[in-house]
C-alpha cells in the first residue's frame, strides 16, 4: 500500500507531498478569496442600504473568506490522496504505524484556538460597532449610536399587520414605513397581541415584537434610496405568511414633507387625539376614553356585554 | 387467534384508517367555503356584505361572521371568498348587525384607502328608524359603542372601521338569526379601486372579535368563512 511517507511505491518524502499540496491549495485559496471579495460580496444580502446591513454583508463575506481556504484545503488534500495514495494492484503491505506528534498537536490546538478566539473578538466588535448590529437589544440597549440625533419609529405588531408611530411627528401612525436617507433610526418594537418579529430585511434590522415590551434596535440609513421588505419573522397565526409590506428610503426633504403631511391630516381628522398618547408599550385592556379596564365595562363591549369573557382561559 | 381472523382484523383496521384519513382530507383540508362572483357594470362592481353576531353553520353557530350576498340570487352566502373584475371600482355596502367592540388599536378607527378617504354611514335602530347618512373619515371606536368590526385589505392599504348599532341595541336587540334580515344595524358604503392585474388579496377584521380565544384573536378571526377571507381579482 502506498503511503504519504517514503514507501516502496514512492520515493517522495512527507515534506515533498506537503509542499505539493500547499502549492496546489495556495492559488486556489487566493483565487477563491478574491472572487468572494470582489465578485460575490456586492451581491450578498442584505445589501448596503443601512449601516447594519452593510456590516452584515461584510461579516458574511469575511466569514466566507476565512472558510473558503479551509474548505479548499480539505478538498485538495482529499483529491491529492485519492490520486497518489490509493490502493495499487499487488500491494498488500500495511500502512505505516501512527505515532503521536507533539508538534502537530500543539499546532492544531494553537491554530484552532486562535481561530475561535479571533472569531469571538471579531463577532463582539461587529456587534458593538454598528450599535447592536440591527438586532433588538431590549428596553435598555447596551450599544447605542454615537449621535443623539435619531429618528424614533415605533413598530406596532398586531395580527396581521405592522403599523408605525412617529413620536417626533405628534405620534402620528401609518401603515406605511418611510425613512429618510442618511439618518440614524431608533426602532421601538412592540406588539398588541401575540409575539411577532419585525424583520426589515434589506435594512438588516430584526427585533422581536413582544406584547408589553419595548424592544429597541438601531440602524443608520445610507444615501441609497429604494424599497425594502418588512415581514413578520415569528409564526403568529393564520395570516403570518401574509404579514409583510414594503417600506421606502426617501430623501430627507421628501420624508419631512410626508411626515408633516400625515401629521396634519391625522390632526385635522381628529384621529391623533383619539389614539392613546404615545407610549413605549400599550395595554390593550386599557382604553383611556372608556375607563381603566374594558373587561369590566358592560353595555359597551358587544351583544353579550363583555369584551373578554371572565371565563376565558386567558384574559389580557 | 387463527390466521384468517388475524388477516381479517388487519384488513378491517387498515380500511378504517384509510376511511378516516379520507374523511379528514375531504371534510377538513379540502373543504372550502364557496366563492361569490361579482361582475362589473360601467366600471363599477357592487359588493354587498353583512356581519352578524352569529352564523348559520352547524359546527360553530356562535362565532361572529361575515356573509356575502350573491348578486344573482340575492341570497346571503356564508362565506368570505368573493371575486371581482380587475381594474374596476368596487362599491361595497356592509350591513353591520353585530354589536360594538373597541378596536385594539384605535388607529383602525381611521378610514383609509377609499377613493375619497371617507365612508357613508347610517345607523338603523331596533324600531327601523335610520339616522341621516353622513360622510365620515373616522368612526371613533373608543368613544363609545360605535365600531363592531373592520373590513381591511392590508395589501391595498384599505382599512375600514365598520360601525355597530348603538349601545342599547348592541346590548339588547341584536339580530339573533343569521343571515340577518331585520334588527338594528349600521349601513356603511364606500368605494375603492382594485388593481388592473389579477391576484388574490386577503382581507380580515382587525377587531379582536374571537370571544373566548386568546386575546380575542382566535376562532372566527383565524378561520376563512367567518371574519377573514380572500378577494380574488380577475384579470
Amino acid at each position: 500500500m502506498a503511503t504519504p511517507g517514503a514507501t516502496a511505491g514512492s520515493t517522495r518524502t512527507n515534506r515533498d507531498h506537503g509542499m505539493r499540496i500547499f502549492l496546489i491549495w495556495l492559488p486556489l485559496a487566493v483565487i477563491a478569496d478574491l472572487l468572494i471579495w470582489f465578485v460575490w460580496k456586492p451581491h450578498i444580502p442584505p445589501g448596503t442600504m443601512t449601516s447594519s446591513a452593510e456590516h452584515q454583508q461584510f461579516d458574511i463575506a469575511f466569514m466566507a473568506i476565512l472558510c473558503a481556504p479551509v474548505l479548499l484545503f480539505v478538498w485538495t488534500y482529499a483529491a491529492y490522496a485519492l490520486v497518489n495514495w490509493h490502493h495499487r494492484v499487488g500491494d498488500d503491505t500495511d500502512g505505516p504505524p501512527i505515532h503521536g506528534n507533539a508538534k502537530i498537536q500543539a499546532t492544531w490546538i494553537g491554530v484552532t484556538a486562535v481561530i475561535v478566539l479571533g472569531l469571538f473578538v471579531f463577532g463582539t466588535v461587529e456587534l458593538i460597532v454598528p450599535a447592536g448590529a440591527g438586532a433588538g437589544e431590549g428596553p435598555a440597549p447596551i450599544w447605542q449610536p454615537n449621535t443623539s440625533n435619531r429618528l424614533q419609529v415605533q413598530v406596532i405588531g398586531q395580527q396581521w399587520a405592522f403599523t408605525y408611530r412617529f413620536p417626533q411627528f405628534g405620534g402620528m401612525e401609518s401603515s406605511t414605513l418611510l425613512l429618510p436617507a442618511n439618518t440614524t433610526v431608533e426602532f421601538h418594537v412592540t406588539s398588541l397581541d401575540v409575539i411577532h418579529s419585525f424583520w426589515a430585511y434589506q435594512l438588516g434590522v430584526k427585533a422581536d415584537a413582544n406584547p408589553g415590551v419595548d424592544n429597541i434596535a438601531y440602524t443608520t440609513t445610507k444615501n441609497q434610496l429604494g424599497t425594502f421588505t418588512v415581514r413578520c419573522n415569528e409564526l403568529c397565526g393564520l395570516w403570518h405568511g401574509a404579514m409583510y409590506n414594503y417600506g421606502h428610503i426617501v430623501r430627507p426633504a421628501a420624508f419631512e414633507q410626508w411626515a408633516r403631511s400625515m401629521q396634519l391630516t391625522q390632526a385635522r381628522k381628529g384621529i391623533l387625539n383619539m389614539m392613546p398618547p404615545y407610549s413605549l408599550t400599550y395595554d390593550p385592556t386599557v382604553i383611556p376614553q372608556l375607563g381603566a379596564s374594558i373587561v369590566k365595562i358592560d353595555g359597551i363591549t358587544g351583544g353579550a356585554g363583555y369584551y373578554y369573557p371572565p371565563q376565558d382561559p386567558v384574559t389580557p | 387467534m387463527s390466521l384468517p381472523v388475524r388477516i381479517t382484523a388487519l384488513l378491517v383496521a387498515f380500511a378504517a384508517v384509510v376511511v378516516g384519513a379520507a374523511f379528514i382530507v375531504v371534510h377538513y383540508i379540502l373543504a372550502s367555503p364557496p366563492t361569490v362572483t361579482f361582475s362589473a357594470s360601467g366600471g363599477v362592481t357592487n359588493v354587498m356584505l353583512q356581519e352578524d353576531p352569529q352564523n348559520n353553520s352547524s359546527s360553530k353557530p356562535d362565532w361572529v361572521s361575515y356573509f356575502v350576498q350573491d348578486p344573482n340570487t340575492k341570497k346571503w352566502v356564508h362565506t368570505t371568498l368573493f371575486s371581482v373584475p380587475a381594474g374596476t371600482t368596487v362599491h361595497v355596502t356592509i350591513l353591520g348587525y353585530d354589536g360594538c367592540t373597541p378596536p385594539r388599536n384605535n388607529f383602525w378607527s381611521l378610514v383609509q384607502g377609499t377613493t375619497d378617504g371617507k365612508v357613508s354611514l347610517s345607523i338603523v335602530n331596533n324600531k327601523g328608524v335610520a339616522t341621516p347618512t353622513k360622510r365620515v373619515s373616522v368612526i371613533n371606536g373608543w368613544a363609545g359603542c360605535t365600531v363592531g368590526h373592520t373590513f381591511a385589505i392590508p395589501s391595498l392599504r384599505l382599512f375600514i372601521p365598520v360601525a355597530s348599532p348603538n349601545a342599547y341595541d348592541s346590548a339588547n336587540n341584536l339580530c339573533g338569526v343569521s343571515p340577518c334580515t331585520s334588527g338594528p344595524h349600521a349601513v356603511e358604503t364606500f368605494d375603492f379601486k382594485v388593481p388592473s392585474h389579477g391576484g388574490t388579496f386577503r382581507w380580515q377584521c382587525f377587531v379582536p372579535c374571537g370571544g373566548g380565544f386568546l386575546d380575542g384573536n382566535g376562532g372566527p378571526m383565524q378561520t376563512i368563512g367567518y371574519m377573514t377571507g380572500n378577494m380574488e381579482v380577475r384579470a
